[in-house]
């Protein structure tokens, strides 16, 4: 089982996100934004950071690295990709996935840690009991999402919806939970297929109890497995 | 020298004035030249000799600092202090200040800031892995001062968030004295091999200058005499063209193109480009190599048109890195910054005639032995003399002097009321603004006493046990009532938070911020901090590795409070024995380390509830504070300390409501030492900590208590759901949390 890890220029959790996926025994390697050669990962990972300064839009500019096509065409053969924060937006300005992330409600970045719900869905990157509660953190400033009235109808239809903002009991408070405005509280969302992942929160920093937690591990533990599984 | 650059010995003397150059400076310039000099010297003098980069009214002070250690692998005089940390690991750190820029336009002012210390760090060859910031402003009833305060905090998020460098903590006073000046001191921690310590040293006749990032602009001409060197007036806002405006992504490509260049062995030399520009950088690598440096402007790629050599020479664009590199490794060099899409061009060459000459063209438009820009600038002895204001407010007894709150009710309310101070309150509103977390080495969050770092490197993949605490602390307050006693206080108390959390301190870096040095009574008030400042590190054998003095610091002829700040970096051999201030358990004892004095002079209680600062800040006993850092350490590291709190502002009650808030659970406390109320509850005493122990572990904290000769007092036990002192407060956790948690949110958003 080997991931790769992008690197865009600006992003600054890769090294967060290959040491999480080693610490817990598996093999990473960063693959450069200006690489082609997807060969040899079972796993592509578009960590956090601010690629090209999120300057535009963020997203905007690293949708078009040369490596997106690969990834686009990784994808599309059933390849899992996760995108994590930045990389979930990158997702989302690549068309991979739908939607917006929009600058957070309140106008300010936000850092912090906060309860999640797993939702029944097709994600092939969880295998969480629907319900199940965990505890990962949150780091963005555009992490309000959206989309229109019909796309919202089916990611609920279709179990899109991987991962939402709850209260710490696991409901949703009347007014929204998720801290950022995000609609339908959704932290995230995965395609119809279930392999390609974007979520706003980091579980790359709650792997090792030392730093955090451990209940970012689900996360690159399932996929490993599901794939262990299949071949 | 080509037309334009001449000036008329009429003329220069006009032109040096108006720079910033003292008459008899500007003689010292000719004297040392032989000639009337170009219009590009005397930039280049005005600045490298103004106060911000000469400290040529501080240097002779900071003598009184110890700056040896057995773990100092660089002390001052380089782009930040390194110490070894064990296993062969070593952290640098510094920090600055940018209150000028900040004053002006806080955004671009704060996040520059953070840019130019964390470039500091990554210039000795170190990664960059923490930040903190210490940061005042004046009170938030008024709609400029929260304007500075959301701006500043933006700005720092904005700009640490995007380089992926977590910002762990820091602290923030509000008080009038920083109206017309806020203070933005930054400090940033870098983590590398020992080996790798790499210094801006010139060397190598022949080899290249290359300059690398962004292109140069007119932006920030002069910031460094212009802003930094001056007092404020009326006239401040039209300086906002000298404030440097900056670009994260632009540092971000820079941290790792760098640290690719020194790995790879392929530099001689390197240097970040701070005040006063190419200038600096260029003439301090020289000077400190002893060779002489010859450039050409032509060749500095620009970001607009017609610039002048001196325009040129003197930019404070941001995200601009100098390297002296040999013709062998020029195009390995330029392929690493290529890699990470920086630009990156030789702009001139190490000569060995220790000149440092500046060419447009042709033209030689400069031409100066470089040591006399770095080294030569003149070394005041300012008149010193005791502020007048000093007699009266250390003769006002506040204790005798002054009706105060009697019985629960009254001492309660005070209590709430504290808890709600600005300069108290929950700080969540601010750190939440930063990533605080990226790297993953966050141990102890924002919050507590003090962050506690992992020392490890995710990126090489190489993670230890050993860890950093690290704290900023200074209470300007006390500082203004007694400048020798507040810089030992600033001093303490830091140790205190890292002691708190598990660290033993092991070096410090400090950002002197005062007024105007050329007055006696503003001199006087700086001499005493460091004269303070120095005989406590020197009790605690603890080194200051690097710093920065600001001066200037006033308004309309108001200075500042004396601000010594400190930041404290401590060791933990074992990063599972760190602590923190929450109470843990229900049934855990409380126990009152040191021992509570009538000292309410400068304290938090006498500005909330009578609205002054005045009196004597509290003493200060360096060798029990040593023993009780000792003895905090020891015990933490026994594994028998739940948690462990330093009380300073608002004293015991304040830090007992801390404890309780963070842990979420209530607290009962039996004092009976027979003090009044406010002082038991309010006195801010140094040299005393709040630890809770497991009931079955008291007699073995008492006996090592008893070894450091530590006053240890059973005040009480962890459980309940509220904070009971006697018959002194009733306080329930769900009051505590209202007035502690929302203050600063509430002012930022003009409510009362």
């Amino acid at each position: 089982m080997r991931f790769g890890v992008v690197i865009f220029p600006g992003s600054n959790c890769e090294q967060d996100a290959v040491h999480a996926i080693r610490h817990l025994g598996m093999q990473a390697d960063f693959v450069w934004h200006g690489d082609t050669d997807l060969a040899g990962y079972d796993a592509l990972v578009l960590p956090g950071g601010f690629s090209y300064g999120d300057y535009i839009r963020c997203g905007a500019v690293a949708r078009f690295s040369p490596v997106m096509a690969e990834v686009m065409r990784f994808a599309e053969r059933g390849g899992p990709v996760i995108g994590i924060c930045n990389g979930f937006q990158i997702l989302a300005e690549a068309h991979l996935l739908p939607g917006a992330l929009l600058r957070n409600r309140g106008l300010k970045f936000i850092c912090t840690t906060v309860d999640l719900r797993a939702e029944e869905s097709a994600c092939e990157w969880l295998d969480l009991a629907p319900g199940t509660v965990l505890r990962v953190p949150i780091n963005h400033n555009e992490g309000n999402y959206i989309c229109d009235a019909e796309t919202l109808e089916r990611l609920q239809g279709n179990g899109q919806i991987v991962l939402r903002y709850c209260e710490p009991d696991g409901s949703r408070a009347a007014g929204g939970s998720a801290p950022n405005g995000a609609l339908d509280d959704i932290a995230g969302i995965c395609n119809e297929r279930g392999n390609v992942f974007g979520l706003m929160p980091h579980p790359e920093r709650v792997v090792d109890p030392v730093s955090g937690g451990t209940d970012g591990q689900h996360f690159f533990t399932a996929i490993a497995q599901r794939l262990a599984e299949v071949s | 020298m080509n037309t334009p650059e001449t000036l008329s010995p009429e003329i220069a003397p006009k032109l040096a004035v108006e720079l910033g150059l003292k008459l008899d400076e500007y003689e010292k310039v000719v004297e040392i030249l032989g000639r009337v000099p170009s219009v590009t010297e005397l930039y280049m003098y005005s600045l490298m000799w103004s106060e911000h980069c000469s400290y040529k009214h501080s240097r002779k002070a900071l003598r009184m600092f110890p700056t040896q250690g057995d773990h100092v692998l660089q002390g001052p005089g380089e782009n930040a202090g390194v110490i070894s940390v064990g296993d062969g690991w070593a952290v640098a750190f510094k920090m600055e200040s940018h209150n000028h820029p900040s004053a002006i336009e806080p955004y671009q002012g704060a996040a520059t800031g953070v840019g130019g210390i964390i470039r500091d760090i990554f210039t000795m060859g170190a990664r960059p892995i923490a930040s903190l910031d210490s940061l005042r402003f004046g009170t938030l009833d008024k709609p400029r001062q929260r304007y500075l305060f959301e701006g500043a905090v933006a700005g720092i998020g904005g700009y640490g968030n995007c380089l992926g460098v977590p910002t762990v903590g820091g602290e923030v006073y509000f008080e009038e004295a920083y109206e017309g000046n806020c203070l933005i001191n930054a400090m940033a921690i870098g983590l590398m091999r020992a080996e790798n310590l790499t210094r801006a040293v010139a060397a190598g006749v022949g080899n290249h200058v290359l300059l690398i990032g962004s292109t140069t602009g007119r932006d920030g001409i002069g910031g460094a005499s212009t802003l930094a060197s001056q007092e404020f007036d009326e006239k401040a806002e039209d300086k906002r063209p000298s404030v440097q405006v900056g670009d994260p992504f632009e540092e971000k490509l820079l941290i790792e193109a760098c640290l690719e260049l020194l790995d790879g062995k392929l530099l001689v030399a390197l240097g970040d480009l701070g005040a006063a520009g190419l200038t600096s950088s260029a003439s301090e690598m020289a000077s400190r190599g002893g060779v002489g440096l010859d450039i050409d402007v032509t060749q500095v790629p620009q970001r607009e048109d017609a610039m002048k050599p001196f325009e040129i020479m003197v930019s404070e664009s941001q995200e601009r890195m100098l390297a002296i590199v040999t013709p062998t490794n020029l195009d390995a060099a330029q392929s690493v910054c290529d890699t990470w899409g920086l630009r990156s061009t030789v702009i001139g060459e190490v000569t060995d005639t220790g000149r440092f000459v500046v060419r447009e063209g042709d033209a030689v438009v400069a031409d100066m032995p470089a040591a006399t820009l770095a080294h030569d600038a003149p070394i005041y002895d300012p008149a010193s003399e005791r502020p007048a204001y000093l007699d009266e407010v250390q003769a006002f007894d506040p204790v005798a002097s002054l009706d105060h709150p009697e019985g629960r009710e009254a001492l309660s309310a005070t209590l709430l009321r504290l808890l709600a101070s600005p300069n108290i309150c929950s700080r969540r509103w601010i750190w939440e603004q930063y990533d605080h977390q990226v790297m993953l080495n966050t141990v102890v969050l924002p919050g507590s006493d003090a962050a506690v770092l992992r020392i490890g490197d995710t990126g090489r993949g190489e993670m230890t046990t050993r860890g950093i605490a690290v704290s900023t602390d200074c209470n300007g307050r006390y500082c203004y009532l007694d400048p020798y006693a507040g810089a030992q206080i600033a001093f303490v108390e830091a140790a205190r938070n890292v002691a708190c959390s598990g660290g033993r301190p092991a070096a410090i870096t400090d950002c002197l911020n005062f007024g105007n040095p050329e007055k006696p009574d503003v001199f006087w008030t700086f001499h005493e901090s460091v004269r303070g400042l120095a005989d406590a590190c020197t009790a605690f054998g603890v080194p200051v590795i690097s710093g920065n003095v600001s001066f200037y610091n006033e308004s309309f002829g108001q200075p500042i409070y004396p601000t010594p700040t400190v930041g404290l970096v401590g060791l933990l051999d074992h990063i599972e024995d760190h602590c923190t201030l929450a109470f843990k358990s229900a049934g855990d004892v409380i126990l009152m380390l040191g021992r509570t004095r009538p000292e309410l002079g400068g304290s938090e209680y006498l500005k909330v509830v009578h609205g002054m600062v005045s009196g004597r800040p509290p003493k200060v006993d360096l060798v029990d504070e040593r023993l009780l850092g000792e003895l905090l350490v020891t015990a933490i590291r026994t594994g028998i300390v739940s948690s462990a709190h330093d009380c300073a502002e608002g004293g015991l009650a304040v830090a007992l409501a801390e404890c309780c808030v963070a842990g979420d659970v209530g607290a009962r406390i039996d004092l009976g030492d027979g003090l009044p109320g406010v002082v038991a509850l309010f006195s801010e005493s140094q040299g005393r900590a709040i630890v809770t122990v497991d009931a079955d572990h008291v007699s073995a904290f008492k006996t090592l208590a008893a070894a450091h000769g530590t006053a240890c007092t059973r005040i009480g036990t962890v459980g309940g759901d509220g904070l009971v002192i006697g018959d002194e407060a009733d306080v329930s956790l769900d009051d505590m949390r209202a007035a502690y948690a929302p203050t600063l949110e509430r002012l930022v958003h003009g409510e009362a």
